[in-house]
């Protein structure tokens, strides 16, 4: 139903049926009604209302200090990774699966990716360099999710064991290569462009972020890899005996998850002109966060990717409000958990509602 | 004349060491609505199964249009203009009906990057509810919030909008309230006038022969009776069902009309399957003379399904 957010794009000739044998005149109407229902009950719309709300409060709190264009790009510098993350959680969990992998495959990713670079000249290294890391860095991730997809999709490994596996071996094996100490700068056409580079005013990192974004969110609403993801979490049965290839589907998922992983490797990478393999322990908690709260259901088959956007926005947002009006900024963690808890509460309240009322 | 359009010769399948089927056939004809019934754990679905290519018998022929078959797949039952109607329906809950409807067969807009071409899937969706005759409020609404009696159009819907044949229908009224029974009914009736055999499994004695043409009896895992749904009643069907009527013999006995009850080895076949069983002793069990004019199926028609797949 998320998904569906078309505007009043009402096929023509479709909805003349009326509602229980109204007539056309009536037909607007009940569309409009229909329209008016769906907006409510569509999980993102709450998720803008909140992202509004909190947005007002803090913009009248101190209308000079919160967002400004200076505070908004360093928000979304900062989440540009997790977001990238997020847009790969969000397929998962749309097959009523979940990636607990995402920071350890961040890791392993940049770890395999720099200590490529480090053999190649370290930061004096070339753009053909950086590339050839960067490919080794994404498949790396790829791979690792891939595994793990095979694990659920085919051994039947519930995804929360097979990528909890995961989420260890892939910080195990980033250690292992590094020996525990973060690897050095990357060659210095990365970390110069996507690091701290920008095109037209905006940093690289956004620009990566946002258009992962919207590509996958166009792939998931409009292709027919999305329109099998919410199958495949909706009723894996019905997929299956509409002849679609179940299992595999699922392995790509999880393997998109893992190389979108690998491409926020390489962002944080270039960020902080080095590996950081101690500081993405959370990373998978908070990415899982942003998409519940942007409306995927734990359950599969709902979800949008706007929703996914606005959701890994919204602890951004607060943090950053908080900070500014002085507050303790510890209260977000606890506004978000408790968010976090309602938002699962009205997803299971809706379905509740749903299956009566079918 | 009245080939079978579908056929299955001594189907034979085993769970572990539960015989399900033994041995069983199944004929449907053009154009005919034909019930399969038969008590729990007949073998009925099972024998659905089988003819719609989900499970591969251990023994045992299917012939189309008189030529032998392997089904392997669903996939291949479907090549062959079959469809199936799951009791569960096997619907995507969160998609809307004309993504289920399309479900594994989507059409594109930009088929290289295979981008959906989501008007034209809601406009033929459209096209092919009100060709049933089903009014869904909206078929860009989650089929999960659908009335049961909406969702099961939306299944029947997908298989006539596929099936140039045979569509297998498990319980498709189990769940449904009367409206909504009659409703199905007058699907499976459409269905039927349009030249698609509708398979109607049921365990709901007055709708099958409300519906069929035809009757064919299940019983632990064999054909045990067939009927000319005109010329039964529910006792008849009852009494087939549940071996109170005691019909027996290797395959189907067929026997004309005013014969007495085969002794226990009934010739096993008559290839041409138009005459029909008759139970023994019970003079009102229903009959149908060998003659088949007077029979009101099979259709008389074999050209009918072919060319209508729309």
């Amino acid at each position: 139903m998320t998904r569906d957010t078309r505007p009043a794009a009402a096929p023509p000739g479709a909805p003349d049926d009326g509602s229980g044998g109204n007539t056309e005149r009536a037909g607007a109407a009940a569309t409009a009604r229909r329209l008016a229902r769906r907006t409510i009950t569509t999980n993102e719309s709450w998720t803008i209302f909140a992202l509004i709300i909190i947005m007002a409060f803090f913009t009248i709190k101190r209308p000079t200090q919160f967002l400004t264009a200076n505070d908004l790009s360093l928000i979304a510098e900062n989440a540009s990774p997790l977001l990238v993350m997020a847009v790969g959680q969000t397929f998962v969990i749309l097959t009523a699966g979940i990636d607990l992998s995402v920071g350890s495959v961040l890791i392993l990713s940049s770890v395999v990716a720099d200590d490529y670079y480090q053999a190649h000249g370290a930061a004096a290294g070339g753009w053909l360099t950086v590339i050839i890391g960067a490919a080794a860095g994404i498949a790396a991730g790829g791979g690792w999710g891939a595994l793990q997809g095979f694990g659920v999709a085919k051994a039947k490994i519930p995804p929360l064991i097979s990528t909890l596996g995961g989420f260890g071996a892939a910080l195990g094996v980033g250690y292992l290569i590094t020996g525990g100490t973060d690897l050095g700068a990357p060659p210095k056409p990365l970390s110069n462009t996507i690091g701290l580079g920008s095109v037209a005013g905006v940093s690289w990192l956004i620009v990566i972020s946002f258009l992962v974004t919207l590509i996958f969110g166009l792939i998931l609403a409009y292709a027919r890899f999305g329109r099998y993801t919410y199958a495949i979490g909706s009723n894996p049965e019905a997929g299956r005996r509409a002849g679609i290839a179940v299992d595999r589907h699922l392995i790509k998922v999880y393997m998109l998850a893992g190389a979108l992983s690998g491409l926020a490797g390489l962002m944080s990478l270039a960020f902080y002109n080095g590996t950081t393999i101690t500081g993405h322990a959370t990373d998978n908690l908070t990415v899982i966060t942003g998409v519940v709260l942007g409306g995927a259901s734990l359950f599969g088959g709902r979800g949008s990717m706007l929703g996914t956007f606005i959701g890994i926005f919204i602890p951004q947002v607060l943090n950053s409000g908080l900070q500014i009006i002085g507050l303790n900024q510890y209260w977000q963690e606890v506004a978000i958990g408790a968010v976090l808890v309602g938002a699962v509460y009205l997803d299971q309240f809706r379905r509740r509602l749903q299956d009566r009322g079918a | 004349m009245a080939e079978p359009l579908l056929e299955a010769r001594g189907v034979t399948k085993h769970y572990g060491h539960v015989l399900a089927l033994d041995g069983a056939d199944f004929t449907v004809y053009a154009g005919e609505v034909v019930a399969l019934i038969g008590d729990n754990g007949a073998g009925k679905s099972t024998l659905v199964k089988t003819l719609s290519g989900a499970i591969r018998p251990d023994r045992g022929e299917i012939f189309i249009d008189g030529q032998p078959v392997r089904l392997t797949s669903p996939l291949d039952a479907r090549g062959h203009g079959i469809e199936t109607v799951y009791q569960d329906l096997a619907l995507a809950p969160d998609l809307d009906a004309a993504a289920n409807l399309h479900l594994g067969r989507e059409i594109y807009l930009i088929p290289f990057l295979r981008v959906l071409n989501r008007a034209a899937m809601r406009e033929r969706a459209s096209r092919a509810f009100s060709d049933l005759g089903v009014r869904l409020p909206d078929v860009s609404a989650p089929v999960g919030t659908l009335s049961g009696g909406q969702r099961q159009s939306v299944a029947v819907a997908r298989a006539v909008l596929y099936a140039s044949r045979v569509i297998f229908m498990d319980e498709p009224t189990a769940a449904l309230g009367v409206v909504q029974r009659e409703r199905v009914l007058g699907t499976i009736r459409r269905v039927r006038d349009r030249g698609i055999s509708v398979v109607l499994i049921s365990h709901n004695m007055p709708e099958v022969l409300a519906v069929a043409d035809r009757v064919e009896v299940l019983r632990m895992g064999r054909r045990v009776a067939r009927y000319d749904a005109a010329q039964t009643s529910v006792e008849g069907l009852v009494g087939a069902m549940t071996g109170a009527l005691e019909v027996r013999g290797s395959s189907t006995p067929d026997f004309p009309n005013g014969s007495t009850p085969p002794p226990a080895d009934a010739p096993a076949d008559s290839a041409d399957g138009s005459a029909r069983t008759v139970p023994p002793g019970r003079g009102s069990a229903p009959t149908v003379p060998p003659g088949r004019g007077s029979a009101p199926t099979p259709r008389e028609a074999p050209g009918d399904s072919d060319g209508s797949d729309q």
